[in-house]
């Protein structure tokens, strides 16, 4: 993974993200405050900003850089969470080439910084439902499979619809919050779905 | 979408303006940022309080900001917490050299956000202290869930913290107070007709006409029970029912009461609420020491109300009674 690859995937995930802002509002407004969709693309859309023509010597520059953005433009929950996940990627892959085993610490150390911040273990109907079952499979192999990881996210992200959520806002309705699907977890697919398209083009 | 605005991504940058234009004598904004504080921050050697959270629940946080009340207040986007870099400005700004106690409610972003922006002042060497206000009764309290929302006794915790800081205590006091308040503040509340979040332009919730939500949040999250709509007498027995056992209330207890209104709620309706309120404590043999009725904590144009009963003791009346000089809270000196 590449500087570059890095700038196409914040900034395609940002695409994703203002077209869908409706979409991921509605679904928060079902068992949220209803803000995820703007707040997102608000946050997302700064960080492309702030990217834009910019000369990063190594991929954890970069995402040291959206990091920052995402902490102080995205607010709500998301924001912490977020930034803090690509703040942590960024660490883990300082000074060094991006492999995929480099890859794969990111998203480790990424998706323990989300359950740290977050104190969110699996199965409460969270972004963690996604980040887990994806590094579970880019460890299963040995290469990057886009195909896979899309696939993976893509499941995980519809997993979540009959979870009944113990984190986050949702978590106060309880038996009521099941039969939707979880905001942050819908992002977090389109995060993981844009990786996989840039990394397959690579 | 019917609402008084220019542009709805400007609604908090205006807001503050007109605010700051309408409170000069006691509020001033930091430049480039959404942080309220005392025209006088940072006093030295007291103790600074901040709070904040989401824009839609005003007066609260900036209208509590003032002598005797709070040092600062961070406004986020509209019912979205603000963040840490804007958090940590105000803990700067208020930072007189006896520490910061930063009144935080409990939803996840919020606890999130002030957390890192504590941990930024920390590592520059400001002492921070951090309380979390859950009174929400509506919500199961549960080391397994979120827990507990906070909601309008987060006024009565800015009141009593603010008054003991202003009074010179130290930061492990000013902390314990605050605590003591929390520990002893309750709140239920419903909701007849949803808000509209300017960004969206939506309804926070559905609702019929003849349904109301029981155990409403501030934020138009739903409630835990929609019913259909009874009389106010019944509404107010049914929230003070959930909320009284909560505090174990005994026939020698004083409390004080807040009947607070969500945005579009009548002051008739809030003291029609509040005679029943008064009549049933009464029946208990339950003191009130003092009454609030009003609009503290809001949800923009949610109609509906919230009933907060704190337990006093004699230090907490005093605190209570203490001079501010806060926008939405003043209490004038005692001659």
């Amino acid at each position: 993974m590449e500087v570059i690859q890095v700038q196409e995937w914040l900034s395609r995930t940002n695409e994703d993200l203002q077209e869908q802002k409706d979409y991921l509002t509605s679904l928060d407004r079902a068992i949220g405050d209803g803000d995820h969709g703007i707040n997102m693309a608000r946050g997302f859309k700064e960080v492309t900003k702030s990217l834009e023509g910019k000369d990063f010597t190594e991929v954890s520059d970069v995402l040291k850089a959206a990091a920052t953005t995402v902490m102080s433009k995205v607010g709500g929950a998301s924001g912490p969470l977020y930034g803090t996940a690509l703040l942590k990627m960024s660490m883990a892959c300082k000074g060094k080439q991006v492999d995929y085993k480099t890859l794969i610490e990111m998203v480790e150390a990424g998706l323990e910084g989300i359950k740290q911040r977050g104190k969110a273990e699996t199965g409460e109907k969270t972004m963690v439902d996604v980040w887990t079952p994806v590094l579970s499979g880019m460890k299963e192999v040995d290469h990057f499979d886009g195909e896979r990881i899309k696939h993976v996210a893509e499941e995980a992200k519809d997993n979540t619809e009959s979870m009944q959520a113990t984190k986050g806002r949702a978590a106060y309705l309880k038996e009521r919050s099941k039969g939707h699907l979880d905001p942050g977890a819908v992002s977090s697919y389109f995060l993981f779905k844009n990786l996989a398209l840039v990394m397959e083009e690579a | 979408m019917k609402k008084l605005i220019n542009n709805p991504d400007h609604v908090i940058t205006e807001m503050l303006d007109g605010f700051v234009a309408a409170h000069e004598q006691a509020v001033k904004r930091l430049p480039d940022t959404t942080v309220i504080t005392r025209k006088d921050a940072p006093v030295k050697n007291k103790v600074g309080i901040v709070s904040g959270g989401g824009s839609g629940h005003e007066p609260a946080h900036a209208g509590y900001v003032g002598e005797g009340m709070l040092d600062g207040a961070v406004s986020g986007e509209v019912f979205t917490s603000p963040t840490p870099d804007q958090v940590f400005e105000a803990i700067k700004a208020v930072d007189g050299g006896a520490g910061v106690l930063l009144i935080i409610k409990n939803y996840t972003g919020d606890v999130m956000n002030f957390e890192m922006a504590a941990e930024l002042a920390e590592a520059e060497g400001i002492e921070v202290e951090r309380v979390i206000v859950n009174d929400d009764v509506a919500v199961e309290d549960s080391s397994f869930t979120t827990g507990r929302r906070g909601v309008a006794g987060t006024i009565f915790v800015h009141k009593a913290a603010g008054a003991k800081a202003e009074s010179g205590a130290s930061l492990s006091d000013v902390k314990k107070t605050a605590e003591q308040v929390i520990r002893n503040v309750r709140t239920m509340g419903v909701a007849l007709r949803p808000c509209i979040m300017p960004a969206s332009g939506e309804e926070s919730f559905e609702l019929a006409e003849d349904e109301m939500e029981v155990g409403i949040g501030i934020h138009g999250e739903p409630g835990v029970e929609k019913k259909p709509l009874s009389a106010a007498d019944d509404i107010t027995e049914d929230l003070l029912n959930k909320i009284v056992p909560e505090l174990e209330l005994n026939q020698s207890d004083e409390v004080a009461v807040m009947v607070n209104g969500m945005g579009a709620t009548p002051e008739m309706e809030l003291y029609i609420m509040n005679r029943k309120v008064q009549e049933w404590l009464a029946a208990k043999g339950v003191t009130v020491s003092h009454t609030f009725v009003g609009e503290y904590m809001t949800s923009l144009e949610m109609t509906g109300c919230s009933i907060t009963l704190l337990k006093v003791d004699n230090e907490l009346k005093g605190l209570l009674d203490a001079p501010s000089n806060a926008p939405a809270f003043r209490v004038r000196k005692e001659k």
